[in-house]
């Protein structure tokens, strides 16, 4: 496997278990003992220094998938897993992670191998958030290692399932800070057989937007829609005749307009480099992530733009990618009722990546901090306290 | 004698009662107080009918801060609080203790916000579900989520018990429906998580909240995902001369790469009481499948044809497609109406294990042997797709001994599911009923940490605190939190 050796030898006392029992009394130690530990996956994300720990811990000798049964499109997979490894056997039946996760290797500069259980912890989606869900939607069920050393399990690994309160969505985006997880059960979708996007040059974003609100109320399931560099992109997915179908109505809703079309494995290099914002890739600048109402974000992006920078659109305007010099708290400022995370910090401090909660919401998220670890050894300060 | 306890009431807070219901009253509407047993007893128990208790009293607001206000007055005298929307669930979630207020939501029922250009509603949790997309008739669009108590129950009882329907193959469930609420605290505070943004960023409380069956707080508010309608949709009918062939059919439809919006159920015994109650003309068989595509006219073609070959290969003995909008309506209705049709038979218990779906097949056989062992007939209607099963034992009330017998059929099959990789509950929730069965399927640290988050949210653990984990796990909890 191949994992960030440099990222990871920086940080003193790397420690990468065998298994779940080895982890589990080794995180009962640090619990005893009080000493905090940074934990990574791949090591595609995580930031030597923006953690304070003694400890890098990685799930890299926890790999391998445990169950894959096509037939009732789950599988079952060791969190050290890396994601490539889980997406070749998925396609190899013809299925996939229907909500596409991204690659950040682009725009962070890392060189490990994203692993199921980082993009679990990050809750790592693409564009076909808009139409599949996000990775949370998707994770049927997972085992961790809390921050006293127990081995809990919860969900499992069926379609649906209300047994017992869903720790499985609190894992999933607690970047590390609730449990180190061990094992996450997927659910798994049938691949499209084809797809074709659709192209808007010379478009603004709100134009951009005002595609995205039209296409997006239609049936036709459009499964990604994006903006960059003057130009907004509609996908749609399916089989053969559908996927023309598909297209041919969306044409005629947008006579008016210049279109272009973009069909198979363009289509899917297109929505590839979309995905992982790699027209930001080339920059220096802090890269920010953030969550606006759709028809909100034309202003948003103007304000932003005011502050030297640039901004590309996903998920029909529901998410905006910014690169720029600002300060953060100019970028919230500008960002109003959006949340804005900082993705890669450029110089900016590492210490905010998150947006604050409000106060209540803060209350309740370090409480239940405080019993998933209640020694605070899981990567401290990097959502707070 | 029905089977699952429950903790004997409080006599300190039965002794107070009178100021109880004074202070209650004195914070909301005189008219939103309950407390004649004469009218509370339409709230003494939900749809698991066996276990009925009155309540101390029951209060119905009309505003979050009512609510709020109701839920300072229990906090401060230590008065457990049962939440309830309109009382069908499965599973005794709403089922009253004597000590306890009852705070229903049924009264509020507004629909706050309607933005189509970002696909969301905003709305009190009181509405129905089935008012949710009727409201949203007009402008093409529609909430996913479709349980077939969709007529009755809340958007309140939906969230607590993230529930589901026969759509959620292609849409998901609540949760994946969900975007935002307002929620009034064990302490009456008023917190708001998440809104119409795609995700949140911080911790997904919202995803804790759902399905959390009214233990960590009382919802009032929801921001749901909206949909825009399809343009078409068709169910095909599937008969079958044995349920294991009918198990195998679903198996194969899911693993073709095809992803239909529905494939339900049906075993004869249910066949033969829906026809008599909704006269569907359903073909008389071992099993049926409904399975619905939607999409524009040759899209559904498309699919209906793929379909039909996959089935094929298994010798159907009827393989029909709705002719027209009458004849779908037809087929839905009677599927809808399963669970009525089966109620006019007698009484029966509803079970709701998930499997995976290639299990299907051996669950169905080890259902029929356990049937004949237990002496006890058994009807099958479940959402086949994503593996929820619902089969339901028909037993006779009046007759001594038969509810204990048919509970323990009940727990057999649960069991079973636990033991072949699925789960308890799919989509019904833990309630009362398989409280105690959670040990099966969890370890003592698998339910710990779930307990331990109860207390963060309600650490006099006052909300619906005797349910979900089995009596004996909860008692510590229970205990140790204070009773003014
Ligand atoms: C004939 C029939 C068919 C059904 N079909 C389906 C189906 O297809 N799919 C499915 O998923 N379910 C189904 N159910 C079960 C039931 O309808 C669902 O669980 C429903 O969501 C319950 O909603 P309710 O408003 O009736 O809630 P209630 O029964 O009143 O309460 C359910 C739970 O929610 C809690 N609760 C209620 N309001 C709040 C609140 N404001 N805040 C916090 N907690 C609260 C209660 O304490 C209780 O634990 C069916 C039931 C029946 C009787």
């Amino acid at each position: 496997m191949s994992i960030d050796e440099s990222a990871i030898k920086a940080l003193p006392y790397p420690v990468s278990p065998a298994d779940e029992a080895e982890l589990a009394a080794f995180v009962g130690e640090s619990h005893a003992r009080a000493t905090p530990m940074c934990i990574a996956g791949g090591g595609t994300r995580v930031q030597p220094g923006s953690v304070e720990a003694e400890h890098m811990v990685t799930t890299r000798n926890m790999s391998g998938i445990v169950t894959y049964e096509p037939g009732a499109l789950t599988l079952i997979a060791r969190a050290g897993t890396s994601l490539q490894e889980v997406e070749d056997v998925l396609a190899a039946e013809g299925q996939a992670l229907a909500f596409e996760p991204m690659d950040h290797r682009a725009i962070l500069g890392s060189k490990g191998a994203p692993t199921i259980g980082g993009m679990v912890s990050a809750n790592v989606s693409g564009p076909r958030r808009i139409q599949a869900g996000a990775c949370r939607d998707h994770l049927l069920g997972v085992r961790f290692i809390d921050g006293r050393g127990r081995t809990i399990k919860n969900g499992g690994r069926v379609m649906k399932n209300v047994t017992g309160l869903d720790l499985g969505k609190l894992l999933c985006g607690s970047y590390g800070t609730l449990g180190v997880l061990t094992e996450v059960a997927l659910k798994t979708l049938p691949l499209a057989e084809t797809e074709k996007s659709l192209g808007f040059p010379g478009v603004t974003p709100r134009e951009a937007v005002e595609i995205f609100v039209a296409a997006l109320a239609t049936s036709f399931e459009v499964s990604g829609a994006a903006f960059h560099a003057g130009t907004a992109w509609l996908r749609v997915e399916g089989f053969e005749a559908q996927v023309d179908y598909r297209v041919g109505r969306l044409k005629e809703l947008f006579s008016g307009r210049e279109i272009d079309v973009v069909a198979h494995a363009a289509s899917r290099n297109l929505w590839r480099d979309l995905r992982d914002v790699r027209h930001f890739a080339p920059s220096e600048d802090a890269i920010w992530r953030i969550l606006i109402k759709p028809t909100d974000a034309p202003d948003v992006m103007a304000a932003l733009r005011q502050l030297g920078g640039e901004a590309s659109l996903d998920w029909g305007g529901g998410l905006i990618w910014f690169s720029g010099p600002a300060s953060s708290a100019a970028v919230r400022k500008a960002v109003g009722a959006g949340r804005a995370m900082l993705v890669r910090p450029g110089s900016l401090s590492a210490a905010d990546l998150f947006p604050p909660e409000n106060s209540a919401v803060a209350r309740i998220s370090a409480a239940l901090r405080k019993t998933f670890d209640p020694a605070g050894i899981f990567n401290p300060g990097l959502m707070g306290n | 004698m029905p089977t699952i306890a429950m903790p004997e009431p409080d006599l300190g807070i039965l002794a107070r009662a009178s100021q109880i219901i004074e202070r209650l009253t004195a914070v909301v509407s005189a008219e939103a107080v309950i407390s004649d047993p004469q009218e509370t007893r339409a709230y003494e128990c939900d749809a698991l009918a066996a276990y009925r208790c009155l309540p101390l009293a029951v209060v119905l607001p009309r505003t979050t801060e009512e609510v709020s206000a109701a839920m300072k007055v229990c906090h401060e005298m230590g008065v457990p609080v049962i939440p309830r929307g309109a009382g069908t669930s499965l599973a005794g979630g709403a089922l009253p203790t004597a000590d306890s207020v009852v705070i229903g939501i049924m009264r509020m029922r507004d629909i706050l916000e309607i933005d189509t250009a970002n696909r969301f509603v905003r709305v009190q949790t009181g509405v129905t579900n089935l008012s949710v997309s009727a409201e949203l008739e007009a402008s093409g669009f529609f909430y996913a989520p479709d349980p077939s108590s969709q007529l009755a129950c809340t958007i309140a009882g939906n969230i607590a018990m993230n529930s589901g329907g026969a759509h959620c193959l292609k849409h998901g469930v609540t949760t994946n429906n969900l975007m935002g609420i307002r929620m009034v605290m064990a302490s009456g505070e008023i917190v708001d998580i998440g809104g119409p943004l795609l995700s949140g960023s911080g911790l997904d409380i919202l995803g804790l909240l759902c399905g959390s069956e009214g233990q960590l707080a009382i919802v009032t508010e929801a921001t749901l995902r909206i949909l825009p309608r399809p343009e078409g949709a068709r169910p095909m009918l599937i008969g079958f001369d044995s349920a294991e062939t009918a198990g195998e059919c679903v198996a194969r439809i899911v693993r073709s790469g095809l992803l239909p919006v529905a494939i339900e159920y049906m075993d004869d015994v249910c066949l033969r009481a829906v026809d008599a109650f909704a006269n569907a003309g359903y073909p008389k068989c071992a099993a049926v499948l409904i399975v619905e595509v939607e999409g524009s006219e040759d899209e559904i073609l498309h699919q209906i044809m793929r379909i039909r070959q996959i089935a094929a290969e298994l010798n159907p003995v009827e393989f029909r497609t709705s002719r027209n909008a009458d004849e779908s309506l037809k087929i839905w209705k009677g599927r809808k109406s399963a669970f009525g049709a089966m109620g006019r038979l007698g009484d029966y218990l509803c079970l709701d294990g998930t499997v995976p779906v290639s299990k299907l097949p051996y669950m169905l056989k080890r259902i029929g042997e356990l049937s004949k062992d237990y002496g006890l007939e058994v009807a099958n209607v479940f959402h086949a797709g994503d593996g929820n099963m619902h089969p339901l034992i028909l037993f006779n009330a009046n007759a001594p001994g038969e509810l204990e017998r048919a509970e323990a059929f009940g727990a057999d099959i649960l069991r079973l599911c636990v033991d072949v990789g699925g789960c308890l509950t799919g989509e019904h929730g833990v309630g009362i009923e398989k409280r105690d069965l959670m040990t099966k399927q969890y370890s003592a640290d698998d339910l710990a940490i779930q307990m331990e988050i109860k207390s963060v949210f309600d650490p006099d653990w006052l909300l619906n605190s005797a349910k979900v984990f089995p009596l004996e796990a909860s008692k510590p909890y229970r205990d140790k939190a204070v009773r003014g």
